[in-house]
């Protein structure tokens, strides 16, 4: 019998563990969606409603990817804002285009939750027991913060290597050995292995760095093709990046109920979506001494737009800086550009001034 | 003297101000509602609001700001759930703490109340909560709450059966799905009823419905549907889609849930169908265009069927 070939489209890295733990609960093969391109943005944008935010373009770019690329099966994941209808759109406009595949789709149940994911699963999986979904899904939480905390490191550290590229090549090297995961212990080895590896890579680090905290949106903030990559240019620039947005900040390790106080000078409830993790992050950006904040978002997002006054209010408060960024499936690379120029040089000066 | 409340005429003042209404005056206090919408209040608005939010909100910050300094408070709802998988736009999730970062440094009070059913608060507990900010005793307060919420619910009724009452008519039909603060607002909605009605149209309403009838069915449209406003939207387009001519889709740019919502309608309902979108620098002539041809269509069409018909 043909081997199920599942799918789900790239967020950042997030495929390898998401690759992982499917091949540990489903028996299928996985399908990694070709890397985005402008071609993925434009195939999405084509079958897309209008004014539908940029992530949903995306995702559908790469669903009729890896489609095209032999794909059967397609996984969404449901959220707590527009994502959380993703699913039963993309379906429907998948199956117009004519294309067959199993789509399984968390719109209607928390993926948060083991239990809603053992019952979904389940239904294609019926050897599937609680104990192998505990192992993977333990293996699979355990592997995004693993990665987590090391693009924590490379993000803050990427612009000071004595020879460029050998943290990202590390990385690569890396993920592909995390990809071959099926057990707790060879993914502990590989990630001491690594984290030692990385450790010993020269690092020239000023005294006195340009620190810029990344916030945002979800899916813009973690996928660097949709924020044009911009993480990568403030690298270049010899500036720190700090950004706490990640899977294991956001899902596993949040207090929806704390985060509310800890931002209760501005807030009184919670705006919904992330829009809180930006409001908290940017406040602790503020108070820890940052030179600037970048906030990214797709045209259009509601929750990140709440966020926005209060961000005002961060920065008059603290006199902070912090340059916005609303992506669309349009958006030219050079204004990009210019704007984060713009951005630097004030920064810079105004941190020569501090001095 | 009679305590103010300010309520801005916009959002979700359509859906529930004969509960605001009611139970303020149940309580007392004097109700200060701010003018219908107007060319300048929706270009205050657009002052006050980030570019890319959507005209609706864009208009209610118009309103908002035209009540500050007329009143004692001004009533802003906090609505997040009304139980598991009911939910609405994060937009009335956000609205008590944009408003307030918005405006923080204008002098005025808010009067707030919080519905989130899922997280154990619910539309009751919020309005005991301002009694009591008001000054008034929890009976009292329970008691203009609950002949409120009664007077809500007569009043949608006596339009139901109005509506039904127009079902009848051999005229041509067309369903409005839209939301309320669209549908009914003075200078958004309002010059596309105009100009339906001059086109000899009966207009009926979808979000005039049996509410609780259309949040159950909407799944036989869209299983996973979540956002309670467009469940009964799209639960009256199952109620009301064979007793009409066609449909009109409106909504405003860039609306979050209905961007996706519209086009599920328009992939899955087979009916003559029409969308259009209100954003801040509409002229009306082009939709007025793009109206009178789709009103044009049906009516070939329901000319065509009645000459079958006859032979």
């Amino acid at each position: 019998m043909k081997k199920t070939k599942i799918s789900f489209p790239h967020m950042g890295n997030y495929c390898v563990p998401i690759e992982v733990v499917l091949s540990l609960i489903l028996d299928c093969e996985y399908l990694t969606p070709p890397p985005i391109t402008k071609k993925t943005l434009e195939i999405g944008s084509k079958y897309s409603p209008d004014f539908v935010c940029a992530p949903f373009k995306y995702n559908l770019g790469c669903y009729i990817e890896a489609l095209e690329n032999g794909a059967d099966t397609l996984i969404q994941t449901g959220g707590v804002c527009r994502l959380s209808y993703y699913g039963e759109l993309h379906e429907q406009i998948l199956r117009d285009l004519g294309y067959e595949f199993t789509f399984i789709n968390f719109g209607d149940s928390e993926i948060t939750k083991p239990t809603s994911i053992y019952e979904k699963m389940k239904k294609y999986n019926p050897k599937l027991t609680v104990k192998r979904l505990a192992k993977a899904l333990m293996i699979g939480v355990r592997m995004i913060d693993i990665m987590d905390k090391i693009e924590d490191y490379i993000r803050e550290n990427v612009g000071f290597e004595e020879e460029e590229g050998t943290l990202e090549n590390l990385y690569d090297a890396m993920l592909k050995e995390l990809r071959t995961v099926r057990s707790y212990k060879s993914l502990k080895k590989i990630n001491k292995r690594y984290k030692k590896m990385m450790k010993k890579v020269k690092i020239n680090k000023p005294k006195n760095p340009i620190k810029v905290g990344f916030v945002g949106e979800y899916y813009t903030t973690l996928e660097p093709f949709s924020n044009h990559f911009i993480e990568k240019w403030l690298a270049k620039h010899e500036i720190v990046v700090t950004r706490k947005l990640n899977i294991s900040n956001t899902i596993f390790f949040r207090n929806p109920k704390n985060i509310v106080k800890k931002v209760k000078k501005y807030m009184k409830y919670d705006i919904g979506a992330t829009g809180m993790d930006t409001i908290k992050e940017a406040e602790w950006l503020a108070k820890h001494g940052y030179d600037g904040i970048i906030h990214v978002k797709s045209f259009g997002c509601t929750p990140e737009m709440d966020a926005m006054p209060i961000l005002e209010n961060i920065s008059q408060d603290y006199h902070i800086p912090i340059l916005y960024f609303s992506f669309d499936s349009q958006t030219s690379e050079i204004g990009i550009e210019t704007r984060l120029e713009a951005f630097y040089d004030m920064i810079e000066m105004r941190k020569e001034k501090k001095k | 003297m009679k305590t103010k409340i300010g309520i801005p005429k916009a959002l979700l003042y359509f859906r529930y101000h004969t509960l605001w209404r009611t139970f303020f005056e149940k309580l007392d206090c004097e109700i200060i509602e701010s003018e219908d919408t107007t060319k300048e209040v929706l270009s205050r608005g657009v002052n006050y609001a980030i570019d890319e939010a959507c005209l609706s909100y864009k208009v209610y910050l118009g309103h908002l700001e035209s009540l500050i300094g007329k009143c004692d408070y001004i009533l802003i709802p906090r609505i997040a759930t009304f139980k598991d998988r009911e939910i609405v736009c994060t937009r009335f999730q956000a609205l008590y703490d944009v408003v307030c970062n918005t405006f923080r440094d204008r002098d005025f009070k808010i009067l707030d109340y919080n519905v989130d059913v899922y997280g154990g608060h619910t539309e009751q507990e919020g309005f005991l909560n301002m009694g009591k900010v008001l000054g008034k005793s929890k009976k009292e307060t329970l008691e203009a709450y609950i002949y409120a919420k009664g007077a809500m619910e007569e009043e949608h009724k006596a339009l139901l059966r109005e509506q039904n009452k127009k079902l009848n008519t051999d005229n041509i039909k067309i369903l409005l799905v839209s939301h309320p603060y669209n549908t009914y607002d003075a200078y958004v909605g309002s010059p596309v009823i105009n100009y339906l009605e001059e086109l000899g149209v009966t207009i009926i309403y979808a979000d005039i419905v049996d509410r609780e009838k259309a949040r159950a069915i909407a799944h036989k449209i869209s299983p996973t549907l979540q956002w309670t406003y467009n469940k009964e939207l799209v639960g009256a387009i199952d109620i009301y889609k064979d007793k009409v001519d066609g449909i009109v889709l409106m909504s405003s740019f860039p609306c979050g849930p209905d961007s996706l919502v519209n086009e599920m309608i328009i992939r899955k309902i087979k009916k003559p169908l029409v969308t259009l979108i209100l954003d801040v620098q509409d002229g009306t002539a082009g939709r007025e265009t793009r109206l009178e041809s789709f009103i044009d269509i049906i009516k070939l069409k329901k000319e065509e069927e009645y000459e079958k018909n006859k032979n």
